[in-house]
């Protein structure tokens, strides 16, 4: 810096040389003593910078005395050659106060000259300043060093004013030999401010960026110290009045901000639950398995959301402000059913006091309004329900666009991945020594997989065999999805056999056959697909794509078979309705005529039965519901039963028989058991399928599956901790995440399909949950808004939905699609491109580094051509310095003065254009004039300077 | 600083807030912490240094691998012996804070993994950097033919200019695209 700081000076002093220069062509005498003084003014400041105050007071003082009584003061303390430069000063100013505006546009040319001069200006007029007021304010002669600050404050608090002062100047400015120096003074308060204030942003910023430099503390220490002194000095001289103290407040509050900010990101990251847990099963397992994990965070914060909807909008106004159990038929067990209503067998089938609670849609009154709000609970009741899926709908597109946005440059990442986990995975934050372990145990998993993957890369193998191996594997796996496709459709029709069998008649594993295929199914099929899949040697990660969809294929087949079977019974449940719906219609009219006839009356009150006795329809809807609440239940069941059975008894088995088993069972037969990555990752699909699915016509259910992600949590976390081994052949899965996602997507769109269709085409119980009475049960929302909705809207609604709107609509839609489309494939293009470009950059770096290793060749062909080139004798001998030069300062004025040399010869544009082949054509640069050439010499001129000089050694002897 | 070893000169405080990434109680406490490790005796000395031994006790740096580097890059003694004073000891806080940026982090990072000192890494640091990262026992460490890939792979990937070693340039140019590694690369007091 110091040494920066003189050559700051000595290019002042030749700025001011230049300016004497002038004035004396102008012949006015009084300015050049003027420009003296100022030169001296102008170096003062810089010995104050330094040296502190000391220095300057001096000056100043002298200054300040001028103003009152400016020859005895200056007589005082001064020599006597100052002292005539004050008394000239005295005069300038008066003769200036008598100036024209002319005299400040010269200034302002003079202004735009040399910003140089301007700082110089600067400081005097600060001085000048400080003089003023002192003058103005303190009557007393001498003025003391210590004053020295006080000053500046006053000059601050001031500065207003003053400028003001220097603005009339400016305006009575006349006469014409002072008017260049009057156009510096004025100059002083408005670009002199400006300069000032960028050295000082310039001090402050090096000093905000002080830390930023690894030196040692003393170095910088000792830098900070001069900066913070100059900063000091001249700071004050920015700020004005109210202006400074907002200008304090606001750094101040940019601080706070800074650190608040901080805080509050440590305080999310600390929110964000399970962290440590799924650390430690990565650190143990690899990013996969933890990848599932933090799949199965995700989902809990969504079903969060979604079980707030529902709790909050549907299920608590009901329970607040609905009527209560027992009050109508619809809230009360039948009197056939009350007998075992409480048993248990009864209420694990969700039949029972479950069936009519608000676990399910029937519980639900109709009435369009209930309680002191008038919440519209049906309204309601539809909109939560569509509601969760446009939600998961927004919430899973948008994680999938920030995973993308995530992967986006991940063919940089691939570049580095072993460079990465060298030197960026250790977590330098550990402070556990079992921890640390862990680390250890997850850092060489890492490299072990990477290592892997390389190897998985490089194999070469017999083709035809794998690829024959392929085809056997996806036929035997084809054959099993067939079977047990067949087998549902087999269960399915036995069971609606069944179904027309008394239920006494059956046994328990007859009831329930469909449920137990279809778990058996889930269970037993992805092994088996994986053991097959073991013939196709893919890798780990390609092979787990591929367990991912066929256990997805078969899941699917399952869900949609068993979704038939609903369909039929819901039909079934649909004509048996409608005849006791007829029934219940007739017997009504009959109760009223027979009542009106024999008491003579029009006046009846309703039927005088119990609600219990009331005849009902079967209320399908609450049936669905109840088969996805047992589907999920049972889905639990095998989940926790498998992993309790499959993992921990046999980790026990393993574990303890063998210490008296004639093989050795850890590392024989049966071992440990491996986190099953993709069954776990599908079955949480498939269950979160089933929850969209149920949720309308189960409220209950999402509040279930809450629960049910929760424990599966810990439960999981624990049997992987205590009965899993890591994978053998370990991978990341990072990537597939959004793999999963997209499964999510299509499960949610298949399960959107028939609960959509359900509400759209099927007629709603005419006795059960909050849309009985209405023909379909979307004319809630056409209830409410004919009747609760100013009769414009109604209007519009109607406009809205007429077809001759909605066909344009849909038309837009597909075209803004198409649009968005052909843009993205456009930026795609664009990407590809700069990815080229990177990659050539890359390229070109290696090769500039490398010319040493010969391969570049036209670089090493240029640079054997050089020296033959001395052909011409100056051009060789004006390029050969430049490098050289080049490398030391990394100044601009050698590469300026190394183009010419360049340009003289055709082939050392060759040379440079080679060296940076992103540089514009250097012979641009040629044809400018010098002037302008200077700065875009420079801006150019770096690559092909550090080019030569940055390699190992030293080119040049080659030149 | 004197007898009252916990107070630190105001002024000095505010320099060294200014210097480094920490805040004032994060000084504060790193003095506090500091002036525990120091002996009575050293207490009177100006400048005191503590040696590697009681610095590595920190819990903080106990279980890094790269403990003993770290004191060796940080520390400003001239017998090589690692000892931090009080501004090493900061120094090393700041470069390893919440805050400081990624330059400086990885500027000291490539220190710390420059095992020889002279500059750049090479198959040897690489070698001793992968051990230390895959802990002292057997089971987790590499064999000597995954240790070769293993070397040969990063070289490969980062080893921009092939002359078989990583400088800091290149160093720097690989940690810059990494996502995580200013937040891994923290000791928090």
């Amino acid at each position: 810096m110091p040494s920066q700081k003189k050559n700051d000076i000595a290019i002042r002093m030749e700025d001011v040389g230049i300016e004497i220069d002038g004035e004396l062509d102008s012949g006015s005498e009084d300015e050049a003593r003027w420009r003296d003084r100022n030169r001296k003014a102008k170096a003062s400041p810089r010995a104050r910078g330094r040296n502190g105050k000391p220095a300057t007071t001096e000056d100043e003082e002298e200054e300040e005395d001028q103003d009152e009584a400016p020859r005895k003061r200056a007589r005082k303390k001064k020599a006597s050659a100052q002292d005539s430069e004050e008394e000239e000063e005295e005069d300038d100013r008066s003769v200036k106060r008598k100036g024209t505006k002319a005299a400040g546009r010269k200034k302002k040319a003079v202004k735009e000259e040399s910003e140089e001069e301007e700082e110089e200006e600067e400081e005097e007029e600060e001085e000048k300043r400080g003089k003023k007021k002192k003058g103005g304010k303190v009557t007393s002669k001498k003025q003391k060093d210590e004053q020295n600050k006080e000053k500046k404050g006053d000059a601050k608090g001031k500065g207003g004013k003053e400028k003001g002062d220097g603005k009339d100047k400016k305006k009575k400015n006349g006469n014409s030999s002072s008017s260049g120096e009057s156009g510096d003074e004025d100059s002083l308060s408005e670009g002199e401010m400006a300069s000032l204030k960028e050295e000082v942003e310039e001090k402050k910023k090096l000093i905000a960026t002080l830390r930023n430099k690894p030196w040692r503390m003393k170095r910088r220490l000792k830098l900070l110290k001069e900066c913070q002194a100059f900063v000091e000095e001249f700071e004050g001289a920015l700020g004005k009045g109210k202006g400074r103290k907002l200008y304090a407040y606001k750094v101040m509050m940019a601080k706070k901000m800074i650190k608040f900010n901080r805080d509050f990101d440590n305080f999310k990251t600390a929110c964000i639950p399970w962290e440590r847990k799924i650390k430690e099963v990565e650190s143990h397992f690899g990013s996969s398995v933890a990848s599932y994990f933090i799949f199965l965070r995700w989902m809990y914060g969504l079903n969060l959301v979604l079980f707030a909807f529902m709790f909050g909008l549907v299920v608590l106004p009901e329970v607040m402000m609905g009527l209560p159990y027992g009050s109508i038929p619809r809230k009360t067990v039948p009197r056939a059913e009350q007998d075992r209503a409480m048993d248990i067998s009864v209420l694990l089938d969700f039949g029972g006091y479950c069936k009519y609670s608000i676990l399910f849609y029937g519980f639900y009154n109709d009435e369009r309004t209930i309680g002191v709000l008038q919440f519209r609970l049906p309204l309601s009741y539809l909109l939560v329900g569509v509601g969760i899926f446009g939600y998961s709908l927004m919430v899973v597109i948008r994680t999938m666009a920030r995973n993308s946005d995530e992967g986006g440059d991940g063919g940089d990442d691939g570049q580095f991945t072993f460079a990465f986990k060298m030197f960026t995975s250790w977590d330098y934050l550990i402070g556990n020594p079992e921890t640390a372990d862990n680390k250890y145990a997850s850092i060489t998993t890492s490299f072990k997989e990477s290592i892997v993957d390389e190897q998985e890369n490089q194999k070469d193998e017999n083709i035809h065999l794998r690829r024959f191996l392929r085809v056997l594997a996806n036929f035997l796996i084809l054959c099993s999805l067939g079977g047990s496709g067949f087998l549902i459709y087999f269960v399915v029709k036995r069971s609606q056999e069944f179904a027309n069998l008394d239920q006494d008649d059956l046994s328990w594993f007859e009831k329930n056959e469909v449920e137990f295929v279809m778990s058996l199914l889930g269970l037993v099929c992805p092994p088996l697909f994986e053991t097959i899949a073991e013939l196709e040697e893919y890798h780990p990660r390609i092979a787990l794509k591929w367990q991912l969809g066929r256990i997805f294929a078969l899941f699917l087949g399952n869900l949609y078979t068993f979704l038939f079977a609903l369909f039929d019974e819901v039909n079934a449940k649909l004509e048996k309705e409608k005849s006791i719906r007829n029934a219940t219609i007739w017997g009504l009219n009959e109760y009223y005529s027979n009542y009106s006839s024999y008491h003579n009356t029009t006046d009846i009150p309703p039927p005088d039965i119990h609600p219990a006795d009331v005849i009902r329809g079967p209320c399908w809807e609450t049936a669905v519901g109840i088969e996805f609440v047992k589907l999920t239940v049972s889905d639990i069941q095998v989940t926790y039963m498998t992993i309790l059975i499959g993992d921990f008894l046999r980790a026990m088995i393993v574990r303890f028989l063998n210490y008296c088993w004639c093989w050795d069972l850890e590392a024989g037969f049966p071992s440990y058991g491996e986190f099953d990555i993709s069954g776990n990752v599908l079955g949480l699909i498939f269950n979160q399928g089933m929850i969209w699915m149920g949720a309308f016509y189960a409220p209950g259910l999402v509040g279930l599956n809450v629960l049910r992600l929760l424990t599966s949590m810990y439960y999981q976390c624990w049997a992987v901790m205590s009965c899993n081994v890591p994978h053998e052949r370990v991978f990341k899965a990072s990537k597939s995440n959004n793999f999963y996602m997209g499964l999510l997507l299509l499960v949610l769109f298949l399960s959107l399909l028939p609960v959509v269709y359900t509400i759209m085409t099927l007629p709603p119980s005419f006795d059960c949950g909050p849309f009985s009475g209405r023909e379909q049960m979307y004319n809630v929302v056409m209830e409410t808004i004919e009747n609760d909705l100013p009769a414009f809207i109604g209007n519009i609604f109607t406009y809205a939905t007429n077809p001759g709107l909605i066909l344009p609509a849909v038309l837009l839609m597909v075209l803004a699609i198409y649009y968005l489309n052909a843009t993205s494939k456009n930026y795609q293009n664009a990407n590809l491109e700069l990815k080229k470009k990177m990659q050539m950059a890359r390229d070109e770096e290696k090769n500039r580094r490398n010319n040493k290793e010969n391969t570049n060749q036209v670089m090493q062909d240029l640079e054997d051509l050089l020296p033959n080139r001395s052909l011409l004798p100056p051009a060789a001998a004006e390029e050969k310095p430049p490098p050289e030069i080049v490398r030391e300062k990394g100044s601009k004025s050698p590469k300026v003065a190394k183009r010419p040399g360049a340009a003289a010869n055709g082939k050392g544009i060759n040379i440079q254009k080679d060296v940076s082949l992103a540089a514009p054509n250097p012979k641009a640069a040629v044809t400018h004039p010098p002037g302008p050439r200077g700065p875009s010499g420079n801006a150019r001129g770096p690559p092909p300077g550090p080019a030569r000089g940055r390699g190992r050694g030293t080119p040049p002897s080659r030149r | 600083m004197g007898t009252t070893a916990s107070q630190l000169r105001k002024d000095l405080l505010s320099e060294y807030q200014e210097l480094t990434f920490l805040t004032k109680q994060e000084i504060i406490l790193a003095h506090k912490r500091f002036s525990e490790l120091l002996s009575k005796e050293d207490r009177n000395i100006p400048t005191p240094r503590v040696p590697m031994e009681k610095v590595l006790s920190l819990p903080e740096l106990k279980s890094n691998p790269f403990r003993k580097r770290i004191c060796h890059v940080f520390s400003t003694s001239d017998m090589k012996d690692g000892s931090l004073t009080f501004e090493d000891f900061l120094d090393l806080l700041s470069a390893f804070s919440d805050s400081a940026t990624l330059e400086i982090k990885s500027h000291y990072a490539f220190r710390i993994f420059d095992f020889d000192d002279d500059g750049t890494l090479d198959g040897g640091d690489l070698e001793k950097l992968v051990n230390c990262l895959t802990g002292e026992t057997d089971d987790t460490r590499l064999t000597t033919e995954e240790m070769r890939q293993l070397i040969s792979n990063i070289l490969e990937e980062s080893d921009i200019d092939k002359d078989g070693t990583v400088n800091l340039s290149e160093f720097q140019h690989v940690i810059s695209r990494s996502p995580d590694f200013v937040s891994s690369f923290k000791i928090v007091l």
